[in-house]
């Protein structure tokens, strides 16, 4: 293919990369070493990407974790214009302000709907694995050319801004990274089997009201500690679902999934472990409580749970 | 079940749930989790960097989608989206924080129902457009807003894009989970199509929709109730 993954894995790493050099030379930051430091570390799992032993790459991680751990990332300065100059942009720009801003999902849509078979010769154009990344690697590159032609800006502006919004997140950018390495140790050690063979062993599932609640609740738990449904939906699926909801209580295959990843969802809205949903947000709207999304998920979360239950329990004969 | 299942590895869970009901740092309890499941599992240190190492490297597509719009987003605040945002939506007189957010849930989950998953997400939509459009709503009918309320707002905008995201999508065939779902049902000998996995998933998501949005209407409740609060306590003074 001709615009592949790793294309963009090298621009983000020359983002990273300009992200330390920019702080290294930010002496308002208190910490600016360890912070390039950290940005450095992480610019190098980028750019050089599968070319690291992976052992190096290990040590660099729990390098970084430890930066981050000991509260050695710290923001530098912002350098951003006075209110009444960003009033005067928005009045002066108005409706075309936006034009970049939607660029970015309508050439997604556009490289995963319309440009998804186009060959250039014998290769693809956009990389077909990764179309909807790639696709939208490309708006997010047309949406920068945009605003730059808008505003007269250079995109090095761009680049600090992106550095000031990084910034401002901090280490929050790398824990979803993090946790998606911890949910593929999980799954190596075989903690999945572990909770399954807890589950199943000591939970009343003799009743069908019981066996639906149990089922529900141990997918939502269960998302909850690992993060993520797409774990959960083996583990709980295989050791309830399958074996007690369809197998003893004869339930309609396609419901108990459809529910059951939806339960797992209930899950996901209410655990810090799904941080690029519930952490990140947090960090990228600058608020003072890293929980204040979950807490304002779970009065959804918690009542459509119940209601998994009660669907499933009705409609698992159709 | 006559197999013996090493349950050790549970104590990886146990590390995570302590870490952060310990309120220490998240990074720091992956770290330590990392370390104690690998522990736990018998692993040696080096197969544990490893395999750290390895799913460090595989796992890095996963920011992409957070970072690559942060350039062009960053630039446009600068020349004011956000004060765009904000002015556009006060014009409109019927606006409410609770109906600004019940509209763009209906949006999300339609749009993510039908495959259109990249129209919204935080760093592209919520950041820049839809946190300071409700907020704005507020302040047009309320005046200024206490930090508390502000920073819930900016919470709830957030939680709505999460809930219109997670229960329109799986009620997409094409969505990864339907396809997932069904190769493990596949594997253990059920033979399901996807079609009806995802027709079944439509009464829950319409269940999401009228409890979230019955959650807005109460964030609304809350905003009048609290400005009411504040601008009798000012006429007290």
């Amino acid at each position: 293919m001709i615009v592949s993954l790793d294309l963009f894995y090298v621009l983000v790493g020359l983002l990273f990369a300009a992200c330390a050099l920019m702080t290294v030379r930010d002496r308002t930051n208190p910490r600016r070493f360890t912070t390039a430091l950290f940005w450095g570390l992480y610019a190098l799992v980028y750019l050089l990407g599968e070319r690291l032993p992976p052992a190096v790459a290990g040590v660099l991680m729990i390098a970084m974790a430890l930066v981050a751990g000991c509260g050695l990332v710290k923001p530098g300065r912002a350098d951003v214009l006075p209110d009444d100059a960003r009033r005067a942009g928005a009045a002066r720009l108005g409706n075309r302000l936006l034009v970049p801003a939607l660029a970015i999902p309508v050439v997604t849509m556009l490289g995963a709907v319309v440009l998804k078979d186009v060959h250039v010769g014998a290769r693809f154009l956009l990389d077909p694995k990764n179309l909807t990344l790639v696709s939208m690697g490309c708006g997010s590159i047309a949406a920068l050319a945009l605003a730059c032609w808008l505003t007269r800006a250079t995109p090095l502006q761009g680049v600090r801004e992106a550095r000031r919004l990084i910034d401002a997140m901090s280490w929050a950018v790398v824990l979803p990274h993090m946790l998606a390495v911890l949910g593929l140790l999980f799954s190596e050690a075989g903690v999945g089997k572990a909770v399954a063979h807890v589950a199943t062993s000591y939970f009343p599932l003799d009743s069908r009201l019981l066996a639906c609640a149990a089922f529900c609740v141990g997918m939502a738990l269960f998302t909850v500690v690992m993060g993520n449904g797409f774990a959960a939906f083996p583990v709980i699926a295989g050791g309830i679902g399958i074996p007690v909801l369809v197998g003893v209580y004869r339930a309609d295959p396609a419901v108990m999934a459809a529910i059951g990843m939806f339960s797992a969802y209930c899950g996901t809205l209410m655990t810090p472990m799904a941080a690029n949903f519930n952490i990140v947000p947090a960090a990228l709207l600058e608020l003072s409580d890293k929980n204040a999304v979950i807490k304002a998920q779970v009065p959804t979360a918690l009542p459509l749970l119940g209601a998994n239950i009660l669907l499933l329990y009705f409609l698992m004969y159709r | 079940m006559h197999t013996t299942v090493n349950l050790w590895p549970l104590l990886g869970i146990a590390a995570v749930a302590a870490g952060f009901l310990l309120r220490a740092n998240p990074v720091l309890v992956v770290i330590a989790a990392c370390g104690v499941t690998g522990w736990a599992a018998h692993l040696p240190v080096m197969h544990l960097l490893e395999s750290l190492g390895g799913a460090f490297i595989k796992t890095r597509n996963l920011p992409l989608i957070l970072l690559l719009p942060l350039a062009a987003i960053g630039l446009l605040e600068r020349f004011g989206l956000k004060e765009y945002a904000q002015s556009s939506i006060a014009r409109i007189r019927s606006a409410t924080t609770g109906r600004l957010l019940t509209v763009y849930l209906l949006a999300r989950e339609v749009a993510a129902a039908f495959g259109l998953t990249s129209l919204g997400g935080h760093p592209n939509m919520v950041r820049p457009l839809v946190a300071p459009m409700a907020e704005a709503a507020a302040e047009a009918r309320h005046g200024a807003l206490s930090e508390p309320l502000r920073q819930r707002i900016r919470a709830m905008s957030a939680a709505t894009d999460n809930v219109g995201l997670f229960f329109g999508e799986d009620v997409f065939v094409a969505f990864g989970a339907i396809v997932l779902m069904q190769t493990i049902l596949k594997a253990e000998g059920l033979d399901v199509d996807p079609i009806r996995m995802a027709l079944w998933g439509l009464p829950t998501a319409v269940t999401a929709f009228v409890i979230h949005a019955w959650n807005l209407r109460r964030l609304d409740r809350r905003i009048a109730r609290e400005s009411a609060g504040e601008t009798a306590a000012e006429r007290a003074r």
